[in-house]
């Protein structure tokens, strides 16, 4: 009875709504567009600011003639970057850890949500929960400082424990070789605990007639993982997926500029930290623009194209 | 659901491996926290021979006096207090009501508003033509270059959205309107009261992002008595950079008679530095942890 009052009181707001012309409409709800003001003006400003600012790319950017004043160049910068020696370094470096950080810290959160899933212990549950999302919120200073304390030649923490298993410590920070290792390793400890929330989420959301069904087919806990948790939690998997991908040139920029010192520079200058230095180090601050561009350009195309794959394959997709 | 039937010998197996695979992870992930948490009330000598593994080996307080005895310390940590409060503050004035507004289904506009958002979530200016602006609006080397180019984001706006729209019934909305009520009205005395757990939600992710931020006062702060805290660590702990004031404070003091060494009192100073920088993160966080998790679930709501 009362559930049908509602309703009519809906519909009869809708009715109301659609009557209306959107022009009165806008009047009515004028204290709206106040709401929102604070939140326009600054995505204008701080975001399409800075779009607007990307034609110094183009450009030969003198600051005492300001953006629109400075000469324009065409594509010299992008070419300089392009036939530049460190190009294939720096692209190689920035795919090569993205990629390295998405085979290794992407599936391990959902494994994780999978295991947690499958306890029935709450206390041991959340104990083991609480612990694993907490170094989420280690700052990335101190992060970058507890890596290489524990890393240091001699004193180091994780030394000892190699040195106890009877191994030589290699030079972790120094040795080019290693540093992709340590910076995907570390991100792990500190990101998977805390990536299981959106799975577990998910698999929160499967019916347990799925699970009572199967138990009365005789399925195993594994198989009702295999067939029934799985699947549940597949459209997040790809959504998440798709927005990783989309990020695949921006690397954990801050923890790597942390990070690199001269020694390890040649495995850990990606290009985020490249633009960085060239750009407000050495204030060159056209060419830089222009490889950033190149940075986000890349991004973006990668973001749509997987999107498109995702969505004629799994009909999951951001839009 | 799993009284339902027999426990069969595979699945105990399974429940077994399962529970080996969770303690291995929680000891992967405790076992560092608790080392760091040692080493700084530890006799550094035996932390940096490798004696000192799990609990406190040589107690000492030492490292704790001499960060506290650290006049920048003190004005890192004041100056992040004061850009967390106003940060805060901030973010929440221009997310809470956007949010609002964007919920609304009879709010004309929403989608270009909601489009133009979102598409600063995938493509920017990047970072030179965003130094440059902030350079240009004048405020290198102040608070507000800190805080004003992250005033919001979008996906915290999502996920306040997701909330007023599940939670705050449109006949309220009906209702007040047919009573007179403006929205202004609506928002600050029926909204805003019911929406105490967004509220919390977005206070915790915007505070937890400005007390851990760096990169803000890396490049637009060049006076050093205004920089956050991360600032100072970064000082300390990357760049290790032991200050004046550290090492005379050892020299002055009776600890410097115990540690003559200025190695062990910079591996020393790291650890308690460590703590005494993330101490309020980590003691909040049991008690917030409820809310955190719920704020990610209800972004994790298609909107």
């Amino acid at each position: 009875m009362q559930q049908h009052g509602e309703r009519a009181i809906a519909a009869n707001a809708v009715r109301k709504t659609k009557g209306r012309t959107a022009w009165s409409r806008m009047l009515l709800n004028w204290e709206l567009y106040l709401f929102i003001a604070p939140a326009f003006l600054y995505y204008l400003i701080f975001h399409y600011g800075p779009m607007y600012g990307i034609q110094i790319a183009f450009k030969n950017f003198i600051p005492t003639k300001g953006i629109t004043g400075s000469p324009w160049v065409g594509f010299e910068h992008f070419t300089r970057f392009f036939e530049s020696y460190y190009f294939w370094d720096l692209l190689w470096n920035t795919l090569s850890i993205s990629l390295y950080e998405l085979a290794v810290g992407f599936p391990l959160p959902i494994i994780l949500a999978l295991a947690f899933n499958e306890v029935k212990d709450s206390f041991f549950k959340r104990t083991v929960q609480t612990v694993t999302y907490s170094p989420h919120f280690i700052s990335v200073v101190v992060m970058s400082g507890i890596i290489i304390t524990f890393l240091t030649p001699s004193t180091g923490m994780i030394v000892h424990l190699v040195e106890l298993f009877g191994f030589e410590a290699p030079q972790f920070l120094t040795d080019p070789r290693w540093f992709k290792t340590v910076y995907v390793l570390s991100g792990v400890w500190q990101g998977t605990g805390w990536g299981t929330i959106i799975y577990l989420a998910a698999l929160s959301a499967v019916d347990p007639q799925q699970h009572e069904a199967a138990i009365m087919d005789g399925a195993t806990r594994f198989q009702r993982i295999v067939n029934i948790n799985i699947p549940a939690i597949f459209p997040t998997i790809t959504i998440l997926l798709i927005l990783n991908m989309g990020g695949i040139l921006s690397v954990g920029f801050e923890k790597i500029l942390l990070l690199q010192n001269p020694l390890n520079m040649e495995s850990s200058d990606v290009i985020s930290t490249f633009v960085y230095r060239s750009g407000l180090l050495d204030a060159q601050y056209s060419f830089s623009t222009a490889v950033g561009l190149f940075n986000s350009v890349i991004n973006a195309i990668l973001l749509i194209a997987v999107n498109q794959i995702a969505r004629r394959t799994s009909e999951t997709s951001l839009w | 659901m799993a009284s339902l039937a027999r426990e069969s010998t595979g699945d105990k197996i399974f429940v077994f491996v399962n529970y080996v695979f969770l303690v291995l992870a929680l000891i992967i992930v405790a076992y560092p926290l608790l080392y760091v948490v040692s080493a700084s009330v530890s006799d550094p000598k035996f932390v940096n021979s490798g004696e000192m593994w799990l609990l406190p080996k040589g107690l000492t307080f030492d490292g704790y006096r001499l960060v506290l005895n650290n006049p920048k310390i003190w004005s890192g940590y004041t100056n992040t207090i004061v850009y967390t409060l106003v940060g805060t503050a901030l973010n929440l004035f221009v997310t809470l009501p956007a949010a609002y507004a964007l919920s609304r289904s009879d709010f004309v506009g929403r989608g270009f508003f909601m489009g133009m958002f979102l598409v600063t979530m995938f493509f920017g200016g990047g970072l030179v033509p965003s130094y440059l602006l902030v350079k240009d609006l004048g405020l290198v080397n102040s608070m507000w270059a800190l805080l004003l180019p992250g005033a919001a984001s979008v996906w915290n706006i999502i996920v306040a959205r997701t909330f007023f729209q599940s939670t705050i019934p449109k006949e309220l909305q009906e209702a007040a309107h047919i009573d007179g009520c403006t929205n202004l009205r609506l928002f600050a005395t029926v909204v805003l009261p019911l929406s105490a757990p967004i509220i919390a939600v977005m206070a915790l992710f915007y505070g937890v992002g400005h007390w851990n931020s760096y990169f803000g006062a890396l490049i637009y702060l060049n006076d050093e008595s205004k920089y956050p805290l991360q600032m100072i660590l970064r000082q300390i702990l990357v760049l290790q950079e032991m200050s004046a004031e550290m090492t005379g404070v050892a020299v002055d003091s009776s600890v410097a008679i115990a540690m003559n060494n200025k190695a062990d009192v910079a591996s020393l100073v790291k650890y308690a530095v460590i703590i005494v920088s993330t101490l309020p993160v980590i003691v909040v966080y049991p008690f917030l942890q409820r809310y955190f998790v719920q704020g990610v679930m209800i972004g994790s709501v298609k909107g």
